[in-house]
Order: C-alpha cells, then sequence, then structure tokens
C-alpha cells in the first residue's frame, strides 16, 4: 500500500454533530454526569484527569468529575456551574456535541442559551431529591425552545440503594408534570454518574432496569430531520455591491431556491425572479437548500432590504401584520411590563413593540395560571401575550418554520426573552384582494412609485418647469400639474398616489407625509433624478442606476 | 448542504455577516494561525472574494519568523488592509520573558493583551472579529459568538448575554466593544478539513521539514518563539495532519506554555481581554 492510499483510507471524516444538552436542578449532577461519560468512553485528553486530580486536592475536596466542565475558577471554588459549555464526544455510532447546562435558578438565561442550540436532551433528576423547582422548569423551557427528544435521567442511584420502587417513584411524579405541559418523553433511565452505574455499561446493581445505558441512550437519538422540501424561506441579511453585481444575501431558513425562480418580498409583496447565484471559490450548484448562506441577483431591480424575506411566489402565502400572538418566556431582571417599549428581533428584522396585553401568565415550575389582569411579566416566567409593533413585520407560526416563527425580545441593549408565534394570520394574496380594500402599498406597488409633491420656486422658468415634468413622466412616474384653483384636491392626489407638481403657494402643505421636493433655481432641476429614486424606493442603494 | 462542513461554513459566513451589517467599525484580528487563515478564506466566501475590513495583527515581536513574512505576503497578495501593533514601550525596556524580565503570563498581558487593548481603543472599534474556538480550552468552551467586553475591556464570564436563534448581541453602549467569534463551534478536525478541502494557505511551519522544523517535527499551534514548542511526527500536508489528529488524544494548547501555568493564570488573561 502506498502513502497516500493508506492516507486516505484512515482519513477522519466529521460528520454533523448530534447536539445534547444536560439540563436539571442544581446538585443534580450534570456536570458529574459529563466527566463520568468522558472517562468511561476514553474520551478525556491526555493529562486532564491528572489536572482535575490536582484540582482537587488544592481545594482539599473529593475528586470531583464536574471539574471537567467546571472550568472557571469560581465554578471549581464554589462547585456550582454558572456557565454553559461545549464539549466533544464520538461514540462509535457518530460525533456529539455535549452541552453541560447550569441548574440554578439564577443561571437560567445560560441554560436557555445551551439548551437552545440542542437537538436533544438529558434531563436529570437526582433520586434522592426527587423532582425540584428546576427540574420542571427545565422541562418546561424545552418544549419552548421546540426540543422534541427528551430522555429523563434518574441520577444518584447510590444515594437510593440502587432500588427500583424509588425509580419508579421519581419518573411516575415527572411523567405527571410533563403530561400537564404535553411532553412524552423518550424514556426514563437510572444511573449513579459518580459511581459510572448505567454510563458507559450496565450495573449489576441495576439488575431489575431492563433498558440501555448513557451510551445507548445517546445512540438511540435521532438526528433532526432536513428542512429542504418545505415552503422557502429567505429572510435577507444584506444587499452588497461590492461591484458590478448588486448581490442580495442571506440565509435559506426553509425549503430552497434556484435561478429562474420568481420570489416575493414581504412586507411588501414585490416580485422578481432569480437572475443566478452568486458563489466564490465553489463550485456553482444549481440549487441552494435551507441552512446554506447564499448570494443572489435578481432579474429586476427591486428595492428589497435587510428584513424583507423572500418566499416562492407559487408557494403559500407568509403572515404579514403588525400585530403577533407569541408565547414567551422572559429572562430580564427587569419586568416586561404591559405597555413599554422594547425591540423584537425576528430572522432579520427589527421592530419596535409593546406587550399589548398578556392573555395567561404561567409559572413554569408550578403551572399555576393567572388568566386575569397580568400587569407584568417577571423573570423566568412564561406567558401568552398580544404584540403591537411599529410596522408590519413578515413571520410564520413556528411550527411552520422555526426561523421566521421564533424571535427575541432586545430590552436596553441586552436579549431578554424569547418567543414563539402560534397564532399567524395567514391570508392568501387573492383572497385579500377579495375581502380588503387596496392599501395604499398595493397602489404605489402597481403605480411602481410613492406620492410625492414637488413645489416650483417662483423664479423657476417655465422651460424647467416642463423639463421636469417630462423627466417624470419618461420615467414611467404618473404626475399632474395642479393648478392655482385646485389647491384643495391636493390630498385626495396625493393619498391616491400622484406625484403633484405646484406652485410655491401650496407649500402650506408640506406637512402632508408624501415625499418632497422644492425646486427654487435652475441649479435643483439636476436633483430630480435623485428624487425620482426616492419616489421609486431606490434611494438608499447610493450607486444605483435606473 | 453537501456535508458537515458546509453547514460549518455556512453557519460562520452567516455570523460574518450579521457583524458586517451591524458594526460600524469593524476589524479581524488576525493571529495567522491556522484558524485566522480558515477566518480570512470564510471572510472571503462572505463577501464574494472581497475584504471589506482590516485584518489586526498584535504582533509581539517574537513571533516565529515564518509567521511575518506569510502576513505580509497575503497582505500584499490578497490585498487587504493590515493593521499592526507592537507593544514597544515593554519590547525595547525588555521587559519580557524571553529577556528574563517577567513571567509568561506578564509577558502575555504586556504583549498580548495590553497591545491588543491599545490597538482596538486607537482605532475606536465597535467589534473585533477573532478565532477561537470552543474545543480549544476550557474557557472558550463557554463563549458566546458574539462576547461583549465592557469599558476596560474586560469580560464579564459570569454574566454573559443569552445567545439562542441565532439572534446575537448587537446591540451594545457606548465605549463597550464586541468580539465576535466566527469559529466557535468548529473543532481542531474541522480546520484541517476545511483547510484540506478549500486549499487554503497556511503558515508553512505547520508541516514537517518546513522552515526550522526538522523531518520529524512540526508546529501544531503557532505562538511566539520562546513559548510554542513543536510536536513530533511527520505530517507533510494537510490530508496527514488529519491521520495524526484522529489518533492522538493531547490537547492541541498543550505546546503553549502560558497556557500551562497556574491553574486560573490563563481565565485571568482571558478576563482582562486577551482572546
Ligand atoms: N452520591 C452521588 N453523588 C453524586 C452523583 N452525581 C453527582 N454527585 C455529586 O453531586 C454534586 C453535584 O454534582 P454536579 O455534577 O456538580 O451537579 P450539577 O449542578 O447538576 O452539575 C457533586 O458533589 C457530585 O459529586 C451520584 O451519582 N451519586
Ligand atoms: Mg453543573
Amino acid at each position: 500500500m502506498t502513502d497516500s492510499q493508506s492516507t486516505s483510507h484512515l482519513r477522519p471524516k466529521s460528520d454533523h454533530p448530534l447536539r445534547i444538552v444536560i439540563v436539571g436542578h442544581v446538585d443534580h449532577g450534570k456536570s458529574t454526569l459529563v466527566g463520568r461519560l468522558f472517562h468511561d468512553t476514553g474520551s478525556l485528553p491526555e493529562g486532564k484527569l491528572e489536572s482535575i486530580q490536582a484540582s482537587c486536592e488544592r481545594r482539599g475536596v473529593p475528586f470531583e468529575w464536574a471539574f471537567l466542565m467546571d472550568a472557571f475558577k469560581s465554578e471549581k471554588d464554589q462547585n456550582i456551574t454558572i456557565d454553559t459549555a461545549q464539549i466533544w464526544f464520538h461514540t462509535e455510532k457518530r460525533q456529539y456535541v455535549i452541552i453541560d447546562a447550569p441548574g440554578h435558578k439564577e443561571f437560567i438565561k445560560n441554560m436557555v442559551t445551551g439548551a437552545a442550540q440542542a437537538d436533544a436532551a438529558l434531563l436529570l433528576i437526582a433520586a434522592d431529591e426527587g423532582v425540584q423547582e428546576q427540574s420542571k422548569r427545565h422541562g418546561y423551557l424545552l418544549s419552548m425552545l421546540g426540543i422534541k427528544q427528551v430522555v429523563v435521567v434518574v441520577n444518584k442511584m447510590d444515594l437510593a440503594d440502587y432500588s427500583e420502587t424509588r425509580f419508579n417513584e421519581v419518573c411516575a411524579e415527572y411523567r405527571e408534570f410533563l403530561s400537564g405541559i404535553g411532553v412524552e418523553p423518550m424514556g426514563f433511565v437510572p444511573v449513579s454518574a459518580r459511581e459510572g452505574d448505567g454510563v458507559a455499561t450496565l450495573s449489576s446493581k441495576l439488575n431489575w432496569y431492563g433498558g440501555g445505558h448513557i451510551v445507548d441512550t445517546l445512540d438511540a437519538f435521532s438526528q433532526p430531520p432536513k428542512k429542504a422540501d418545505d415552503v422557502l424561506r429567505f429572510p435577507l441579511q444584506d444587499v452588497y455591491r461590492f461591484d458590478h453585481r448588486r448581490i442580495l444575501a442571506g440565509r435559506i431558513e426553509s425549503g430552497s431556491l434556484k435561478a429562474g425562480d420568481t420570489l416575493t418580498f414581504y412586507p411588501g409583496g414585490k416580485q422578481s425572479k432569480i437572475k443566478s447565484l452568486e458563489f466564490w471559490e465553489q463550485e456553482a450548484l444549481n440549487s441552494v437548500g435551507a441552512g446554506q448562506s447564499v448570494g443572489i441577483t435578481l432579474e429586476t431591480q427591486l428595492f428589497v432590504e435587510r428584513g424583507h424575506v423572500a418566499i416562492r411566489s407559487e408557494q403559500g402565502p407568509i403572515a404579514c401584520s403588525d400585530e403577533i400572538r407569541a408565547r414567551l418566556f422572559w429572562l430580564g431582571q427587569r419586568p416586561l411590563e404591559v405597555g413599554r417599549g422594547v425591540k423584537v428581533k425576528l430572522a432579520t428584522q427589527e421592530v419596535e413593540a409593546r406587550v399589548h396585553q398578556i392573555h395567561r401568565l404561567i409559572d413554569a415550575s408550578t403551572l399555576n395560571v393567572q388568566n386575569e389582569g397580568a400587569k407584568e411579566i417577571r423573570k423566568n416566567d412564561v406567558a401568552e401575550v398580544t404584540l403591537r409593533l411599529r410596522e408590519e413585520i413578515a413571520f410564520d407560526n413556528a411550527d411552520v418554520c422555526e426561523g421566521t416563527g421564533r424571535f427575541v425580545i432586545v430590552d436596553d441593549y441586552e436579549v431578554a426573552g424569547g418567543g414563539i408565534i402560534v397564532d399567524a394570520p395567514y391570508r392568501s394574496t387573492q383572497e385579500k384582494a377579495q375581502a380588503q380594500p387596496i392599501s395604499p402599498r398595493e397602489r404605489n406597488a402597481l403605480l411602481g412609485h410613492e406620492a410625492g409633491l414637488i413645489i416650483f420656486g417662483d423664479s423657476l422658468s417655465e422651460d424647467s418647469r416642463t423639463l421636469v415634468e417630462n423627466r417624470l413622466h419618461q420615467k414611467r412616474i404618473l404626475t399632474y400639474r395642479l393648478s392655482d384653483d385646485e389647491g384643495s384636491h391636493l390630498t385626495s392626489l396625493l393619498n391616491a398616489g400622484v406625484v403633484v407638481l405646484a406652485e410655491h403657494k401650496a407649500e402650506s402643505l408640506k406637512h402632508l407625509g408624501a415625499h418632497q421636493m422644492l425646486l427654487s433655481s435652475e441649479d435643483d432641476v439636476q436633483k430630480i433624478d435623485t428624487f425620482i429614486l426616492r419616489l421609486k424606493g431606490l434611494s438608499d442603494s447610493r450607486d444605483f442606476e435606473i | 448542504m453537501r456535508d458537515h462542513l458546509d453547514e460549518l461554513e455556512a453557519q460562520s459566513v452567516y455570523i460574518i455577516r450579521e457583524a458586517f451589517k451591524k458594526f460600524e467599525k469593524l476589524g479581524m484580528l488576525w493571529s495567522i494561525g491556522k484558524d485566522s487563515s480558515v477566518m480570512l478564506w470564510l471572510v472571503r466566501k462572505a463577501f464574494m472574494g472581497h475584504i471589506p475590513f482590516p485584518m489586526l495583527h498584535v504582533d509581539t515581536k517574537y513571533k516565529i519568523p515564518e509567521m511575518i513574512e506569510f502576513r505580509d505576503n497575503l497582505a500584499k497578495e490578497w490585498g487587504f488592509e493590515l493593521i499592526v501593533e507592537t507593544n514597544w514601550d515593554v519590547y525595547n525596556a525588555k521587559k519580557t520573558f524571553p529577556e528574563g524580565n517577567a513571567t509568561r503570563i506578564e509577558c502575555c498581558s504586556a504583549l498580548k493583551k495590553d497591545a491588543l487593548q491599545s490597538l482596538i481603543s486607537k482605532n475606536d472599534f465597535d467589534a473585533v472579529f477573532a478565532g477561537i474556538r470552543r474545543d480549544e480550552e476550557g474557557t472558550r468552551a463557554k463563549e458566546r459568538y458574539f462576547s461583549p467586553r465592557n469599558t476596560k475591556f474586560q469580560w464579564d464570564f459570569k454574566d454573559q448575554p443569552p445567545e439562542l436563534w441565532d439572534q446575537y448581541k448587537t446591540d451594545f453602549a457606548p465605549g463597550t466593544h464586541i468580539r465576535v467569534h466566527p469559529l466557535l463551534h468548529w473543532t481542531e478536525l474541522n480546520i484541517w478539513e476545511y483547510i484540506e478541502r478549500e486549499k487554503i494557505p497556511v503558515v508553512p511551519v505547520y508541516f514537517s521539514g518546513q522552515g526550522k522544523c526538522p523531518p520529524d517535527e512540526r508546529y501544531r499551534s503557532l505562538g511566539c518563539e520562546p513559548c510554542t514548542s513543536r510536536v513530533k511526527g511527520e505530517a507533510k500536508n494537510a490530508s496527514e495532519i488529519l491521520v495524526q489528529l484522529k489518533q492522538s488524544n493531547i490537547a492541541e494548547r498543550s505546546t503553549r506554555a502560558q497556557d500551562q501555568e497556574a491553574e486560573d493564570a490563563f481565565e485571568q488573561l482571558r478576563a482582562q481581554g486577551y482572546m
């Protein structure tokens, strides 16, 4: 065998690792389980065992497996996990990222950070203490975070004499809680993490138990399905103009796209065909799918920007509204009061928002519900709310597309909560046309521009006035020259989407909210093209050509 | 998605584009090592070949000479802006470890951490990219993709922002800045697989027999020459490194002496603003 053959034969291949989060009440043995799992499967790096040993001796404490994950000095000193950590690991079957999460109530936001990235979860409950406050709250949050594969691990079986009765008791109590929130765990596993019973091998002390150990349990989880077959959701992240191309960049949240597809951008409903997919140093692909960061160009230049969500025009609609109904969890120190201004970040959209109404307030650890009159959501609470947004955004129910169905709330620079959309108001485009009056937005889309008011200064020559009118018309803009006695019609014309050319006297109407321009000298006439760009909604692409 | 490397790439590109959109004054810490090389490559992927912000190098003046040569050549060839910062006061006063006038940690603290701080404050950066990975070391395993530093450049690791659903901390108070870590989810193995697949140029001393490396020795991690040792073993290219990595069970940064000092010395260095 030649060198190169042996190399390619041995070459390690990294697969998509399955991400497992370990959650549960503080001190129930999460970090210990991770340490023990690594040791018992021979996954500790060389010298790590000795350095954990040394850390323990320095503190005069018995050997602590948890020190593998608890990297901060303060974590070791207090023997408590503060922040979530991740570590790589593999079994014969596949690769894993193990995410250790803190169990203390104070650090729920760190638990959420860890769990939000997971494909599956082990929820630990210590056999001696049984179901505790965070056992429940973590269970609730897992379901809100959309983690469907959950196995309950009953740890510290050594402290319960490895008793089958105690195991069944703990399982029954927790199963009841989970059924209250509609969660069905995949299984229950008894272990003693510290002693290594049931971690990588089955233990004779647990001979009444017929199931697999922790390694088997991990291997029994499945990879979450790929979302490539679903409807397209392509939120725009940015628009680039580094060279002659105008590239719309973003990541596909679900579905797929290819050159030639017709896209509709929401909010707004502008349409165009994909001209090309753009790549650098990569074989050009015909079609790109969910999860991929891509760049596309369009056949016609539209004004679309970060925040717009593209869908395939022939597929079902996306919801667009300035009101959303959602389930929220709140992590902020300061409660979220009804009516207070915060920011919602959903896919790449950002919008000012406030809680309009709290429908239900839930204590995630007791499932106690307050239905009436709640005025604020406190730290670690869960609520069902209606949010009012400053402007319309595009979104989905979380079960249609997670990427456009979930959002975070930013409060004073900090991400302070997360929400899942439950009741998105879908309307098909046709339905909307029949049932609803035509909105100004739709009228503008038909005309291809917004309303505007151009005011001629008294000294402007008649030639220039005619030139401007012709230039606008040439650029397919609907114009109307207002005569002196028609001043009272100005508002109606602007409402209809017309670009009105008026004498200086009309300047008193400046507050109307349409695009405005004053042409007081012959020099100003040069600026008409820039104004046209603004009317067509293309103004902030600096070097855009029409 | 063709494979796992595509997923890693897509996630990193998303993060890089997010930072580019959100931060006005942006730079990339470029340590010239393999991770930085991958990060720079991903920038070009994100922006269709363009590099729209400067690369920042903290030069301690003790770097392995091949690194500096590689740096200057690449900057010329790819045509990006390069900003180099050195703590000349400490270097000229010889208050360094190689001169026998400082401990390793004191030396790192002055030549790397302090120089980095002055680089950031001089240029008023809102955010800088850093190519750290979770699998490198315990405190990095707890990092965020968008990790805030306060006005004193400190990392408050006991109170990190929640990070979920690809929504990052892009809102920040004046005077603070954000470290952006687009490679956080990559492993050392992924880095080499990607270098091999994409044929990304790296400093030659990663391979045995190159530069001052004897035929059976190479660098696994690059840093300052006096504090970085070579590993035994022949590996002439990325694919041979991959074979060795798969068999090895030794931590990557075990060749970096400053990491092996007192238990929490490295943690303190990071809390004070080190990468
Ligand atoms: N007796 C016994 N103690 C355990 C077991 N697992 C963990 N512990 C101890 O419980 C304490 C808390 O463990 P730790 O892993 O830090 O808990 P965490 O807060 O859930 O991460 C430590 O002192 C462990 O040694 C077990 O199976 N049996
Ligand atoms: Mg712990």
